[in-house]
């Protein structure tokens, strides 16, 4: 049994964890709930808030007539608990642990095409693109073999994932053309069907690929970090000769030497090259009715990343996500533990902004804000995780498995091949065990149902065990929940 | 009710008969890729 309250932007919400049934109430109902969380008896807790709101002990409330606030409070309260909407128990543990038994079978990929960047982003995980090794762009032939793969461990899933990733996928352009035809053509007689995704940085991005991911893909993820002087700082272009031009399936464009001479040898920032086009791909993709994100990193050196958030709403962009970034804690860029309270308030401020731009016919979706509660993923989605190292697979340029893309260029976590398949059956066995109730932390946390126990990468780079939690992401999801469920009282009050 | 408002609509507690299909998507082909957020996706189940 676990209620969580909590006061937001005006507002009383109690959200009972178990049912996830969230409620809105006026401050008589919550210090009931206070109360009766405290563990006092119906009759004492009818006494006290009887005291608190001037009311006879009988009921009576004086000179303003026979209402009984108290009295229907604890009988609204007695009857959502009786419809089993608060302080309800928790049934959850014997199906997860049976679920977590059951054959697994590949979903999605994350196929690394391209090893190599354009970009030298200072906060990147895989290292300017090559993840712990070496530069490379994955052949048409191991791609192939991955979506063979894929394909051949999917079980009876039909919707399979498969997203373009690197490094700068759009390095290696004609692969990517080629292994979407061949995801088609297995389609009809596997009765599969591809989603595919691209993530890019934008630098090689134009009007043929657009026209072929409004086509093809699913989702596009568009990397841009907010304000241009934000945005540049951490996203710069790398310093070594390029060709200037297309997307190529081998090397890339580059920055010139001379224009870096010309900038005086400085670190030029991508945000002027990219910003034009992604506006324009956004709005192919809205029209289209098609998914589409920019998607950013905030950091320690933008810790009022609301204003980015907002800067990227005011260019148009409908669909942002702004996540923090994940560093070891050592690196200048890191969210440290100080930074949690400031990055709070910004939550804070940014759910009350799109509140406002909401209400006035101009909101726009913040992914991390995002909550479903007339749908939403079933509880054994929420509890196991994400699927890395079991549903969900990374694949590096020479057809290595690893359990996710922050995994990739780990010896330990390296699962198998694509030739081979998964060999490090052990390996795939940890990652299943991984659920909120193997982390002591999760299970007394309220936001357990909503982050399903964290990203298990965040927790072995932090602590060197895939079965732990990142504290600070951890601080931080607990706040966004938080915002997204006030945002959504705050609507359904203003209907 | 006149004290509490309550806003959604699905229990959780409904969903462990049904659920477990598997159809959804893996969190991290959204758009986050260095964080987990799995409540705000959508169920795919056709059961």
């Amino acid at each position: 049994m676990q209620v969580h309250q909590y006061r937001s932007n005006g507002l009383n919400i109690v959200l009972d964890v178990p049912s996830g049934s969230v409620h809105v109430m006026d401050d008589p109902a919550y210090e009931a709930i206070a109360l009766l969380r405290e563990g006092g008896d119906p009759e004492k807790i009818r006494r006290e808030l009887s005291k608190r709101y001037g009311i006879d002990s009988d009921g009576c409330a004086g000179d303003q007539g026979a209402e009984d606030p108290v009295g229907e409070v604890l009988t609204e309260i007695a009857e959502l608990r009786e419809k089993g909407l608060l302080f309800t128990e928790e049934p959850y543990a014997p199906s997860i642990e049976e679920f977590s038994k059951r054959p697994t079978v590949v979903k999605a990929l994350c196929l690394h095409v391209a090893h190599d960047c354009n970009l030298a982003c200072r906060y990147c995980f895989a290292e300017e693109g090559e993840y712990h090794g070496r530069r490379a762009m994955m052949s048409y032939e191991t791609g192939r073999k991955a979506l063979d793969f894929l394909v051949a461990n999917s079980g009876s899933r039909v919707n399979l994932e498969v997203d373009f990733f690197g490094g700068e996928p759009l390095m290696n352009w004609k692969v990517v053309k080629q292994l979407v035809a061949y995801g088609r053509s297995l389609e009809a007689e596997s009765g599969k069907h591809f989603r595919f995704t691209l993530t890019t940085n934008g630098v090689l991005l134009n009007d043929e690929v657009m026209e072929f991911c409004n086509r093809e893909m699913d989702n596009v993820v568009l990397s841009i970090d907010g304000r241009k002087e934000v945005h540049d700082r951490m996203r710069p272009f790398r310093s070594r000769k390029g060709d200037g031009g297309n997307p190529k399936d081998t090397d890339s464009n580059e920055r010139d030497p001379k224009e870096a001479a010309a900038a005086g040898g400085a670190s030029v920032g991508s945000y002027d090259a990219i910003l034009p086009k992604f506006i324009k791909f956004a709005e192919q993709r809205r029209k289209l009715g098609l998914k589409y994100y920019v998607r950013g990193t905030y950091t320690h050196w933008n810790l009022d990343f609301a204003a980015d958030v907002l800067h990227l709403a005011d260019l148009g962009f409908d669909q942002i996500s702004v996540e923090p970034v994940v560093a070891p804690a050592e690196a200048d860029y890191a969210i440290r533990p100080e930074d949690l309270e400031t990055l709070c308030e910004q939550y804070d401020l940014l759910a009350a902004e799109i509140i406002r731009r909401e209400k006035e016919g101009k909101g726009f979706n913040f992914f991390h804000f995002m909550i479903d509660l007339s749908g939403g993923p079933c509880v054994y989605k929420r509890l196991s995780g994400c699927g890395s190292g079991t549903e969900y697979l990374a694949v590096t340029p020479w057809g290595d498995l690893y359990p996710c893309h922050q995994f990739v260029g780990i010896d330990a976590f390296l699962l198998g091949n694509v030739d081979d398949g998964v060999v490090r059956r052990d390996l795939v066995g940890d990652f299943k065990k991984v659920n909120v109730y193997s982390k002591e932390e999760c299970s007394k946390c309220f936001a357990r149902f909503y982050c399903s126990g964290g990203c298990a990468a965040n927790s072995f780079h932090f602590t060197g065990n895939i079965n732990s939690v990142y504290e600070i992401g951890c601080v931080l999801q607990r706040k966004r929940v938080e915002c997204a469920l006030m945002i959504k009282a705050a609507l359904a009050a203003s209907e | 009710m006149k004290h509490i408002k309550t806003l959604n609509t699905k229990n959780l507690r409904e969903t462990v008969k049904k659920g477990g299909c598997g159809e959804c998507q893996t969190s991290c082909q959204s758009a986050c890729k260095t964080s987990c957020t799995v409540g705000n996706q959508s169920c795919e189940s056709k059961r």
